[in-house]
């Protein structure tokens, strides 16, 4: 949980080195975090308690969802059958009270960052669910920690189809879900073509860190999902294992960063077309697992 | 051995799909080119080991027949024709797409259901043959253009082909060369057609050849 803004910092690096700049430091999304915890809180006159419960509520179910995650060898803190839908949903009620509270400051703006934020996350939900489904329906249980534990190499070497499109899946889905860039670019100045920035513009100070850092936490989740996947290690001491699953995190940092320097954003026609891919791909992975 | 079949056939649906959703012409064709050169690879994979010099030679030669000459065939047709790149369906590639995972759905269900008289190299073979003919189909209904339907009819017939890689194995040399050399003369005879239409109306919607009928409307 503490390395999660560093990720930040490494696709950040990543694109500046491809863009030829020397880029932030990799520990600015701290420092960032340090400076607006120290600063106070604007509130609009025309907003109700709905615009700062959103933040709180946002970080709050992050922080919940992770508590669900394992990581390398280490066992979630409190897994029970069925936590993967309770993870997708968690995801969902922190959109929705961001959503919530970006609604409640009637901003036109902010509004219509809500319309983009609800029409493609719509579209990203049956995604991860059809492979989380997938994944499921392939390692046999209903916990993400089980389910993620009985991913192995000889697993890869019996499924990998099926493994490879929930992975190709659920990248879509973690490009999608943590705006970056061929859905939405997270470095945009002009709010006309934000989505997930544009929400949050109305919230200042602690309020604005607790959201960052939801955010980072959100994308060391989706993150250490596929990693989980991608990356199984189980070479019995826990160190080595979590030094696996950590370069891999960094890894998939890296090929984000990669993937947001190489590609302009897509026209908001053609996200739904992304996102409906990557729901074929997660069908077709469910489809493969079937027998 | 069977998860390269697997992976092939994973590779087959995929392609059916990017059919269904891209929208330039030539993205198309080289999608329905891998498809010939994939069904080349699975007819070898699917042999399972017990390779003979005419089971590695008739896929080779009907992957470099589908996957270069065919396709070299339509894009020069496409040349000559002077027409848009653009595919210009009938019905949104999105639609096109959820129609195209319904299918999946639809052959899935097929697959299970089916009996075969022998047991197929894998489990996903029979659906992904059915899913590739499903695709053609689709192609042939939604599209308008001359060339997406000689697409559709090539992808029809790709679907054929995996269905035959299912259920026979062993088919006669004389017959698959056969079905290979109408498939070949079908596509050089449509591109032909779609020069002459493409001279004659000086476009290859078929939509319009609707006025050629003799009735007064």
């Amino acid at each position: 949980m503490v390395l999660a803004p560093f990720l930040q910092g490494v696709i950040n690096r990543t694109k500046a080195i491809a863009a030829g700049r020397v880029g932030q430091p990799l520990l600015q999304a701290y420092h960032d975090l340090w400076k607006l915890l120290r600063k106070g809180a604007v509130y609009s006159q025309t907003t109700t308690w709905i615009f700062q419960t959103g933040p709180v509520v946002g970080l709050a179910s992050m922080i919940c969802a992770s508590a669900l995650l394992p990581f390398g060898a280490f066992p979630a803190l409190a897994p029970f059958t069925g936590d993967l839908v309770m993870i997708a949903y968690l995801l969902a009620l922190a959109r929705f009270f961001t959503i919530l509270a970006a609604l409640d400051t009637g901003s036109s703006f902010e509004a219509m960052g809500a319309s983009r934020e609800v029409a493609f996350s719509a579209l990203a939900e049956p995604a991860l669910f059809l492979g989380l489904a997938a994944l499921a329906r392939q390692t046999g249980s209903l916990s993400l920690t089980s389910m993620l534990e009985s991913v192995s190499g000889t697993m890869w070497m019996r499924a990998a189809p099926a493994l490879g499109l929930t992975i190709a899946g659920l990248g879509v889905v973690f490009l999608a879900e943590n705006a970056r860039i061929p859905v939405d670019d997270p470095a945009t100045h002009l709010e006309l073509t934000m989505i997930h920035e544009v929400m949050v513009l109305d919230h200042s100070g602690p309020d604005f860190a607790m959201i960052q850092y939801a955010a980072a936490l959100k994308m060391w989740l989706l993150g250490a999902v596929i990693i989980a996947i991608a990356v199984p290690s189980h070479a019995g001491n826990p160190l080595l294992d979590c030094g696996f699953s950590i370069m891999g995190m960094l890894g998939l940092a890296v090929i984000t960063g990669i993937v947001e320097s190489s590609m302009a954003r897509l026209r908001l026609l053609r996200v739904t077309q992304l996102l409906i891919a990557a729901i074929v791909l997660s069908g077709l992975a469910l489809a493969l697992v079937q027998r | 051995m069977k998860q390269l079949v697997n992976a092939i056939l994973v590779f087959l649906v995929l392609t059916g799909f990017l059919l269904l959703a891209s929208s330039r012409l030539a993205a198309c064709i080289r999608a329905v080119a891998i498809q010939g050169i994939l069904l080349g690879l699975l007819a070898i994979a699917a042999q399972d080991g017990k390779l003979s010099v005419v089971g590695v030679l008739l896929p080779l030669t009907s992957a470099a027949v589908k996957g270069f000459l065919l396709p070299w065939l339509i894009v020069r047709a496409m040349r000559d024709a002077d027409t848009a790149r653009e595919v210009e369906p009938l019905i949104g590639y999105n639609l096109s797409v959820i129609i195209g995972a319904v299918a999946l759905g639809v052959s899935v269900w097929l697959g299970q259901r089916l009996p075969l008289p022998n047991q197929p190299a894998s489990f996903l073979l029979v659906p992904a043959a059915f899913f590739t003919c499903l695709v053609g189909l689709i192609l042939l209904i939604t599209r308008s253009k001359a060339i997406t339907q000689v697409l559709g009819y090539l992808t029809l017939e790709n679907g054929v082909y995996a269905f035959g890689a299912a259920v026979a194995l062993e088919m006669p040399i004389l017959v698959e060369l056969g079905i290979l050399l109408d498939v070949f003369v079908g596509v050089f005879v449509m591109g032909i057609a779609i020069f002459h239409i493409s001279r004659q109306f000086d476009h290859i919607d078929t939509g319009r050849l609707v006025a050629l009928s003799d009735r007064v409307s």
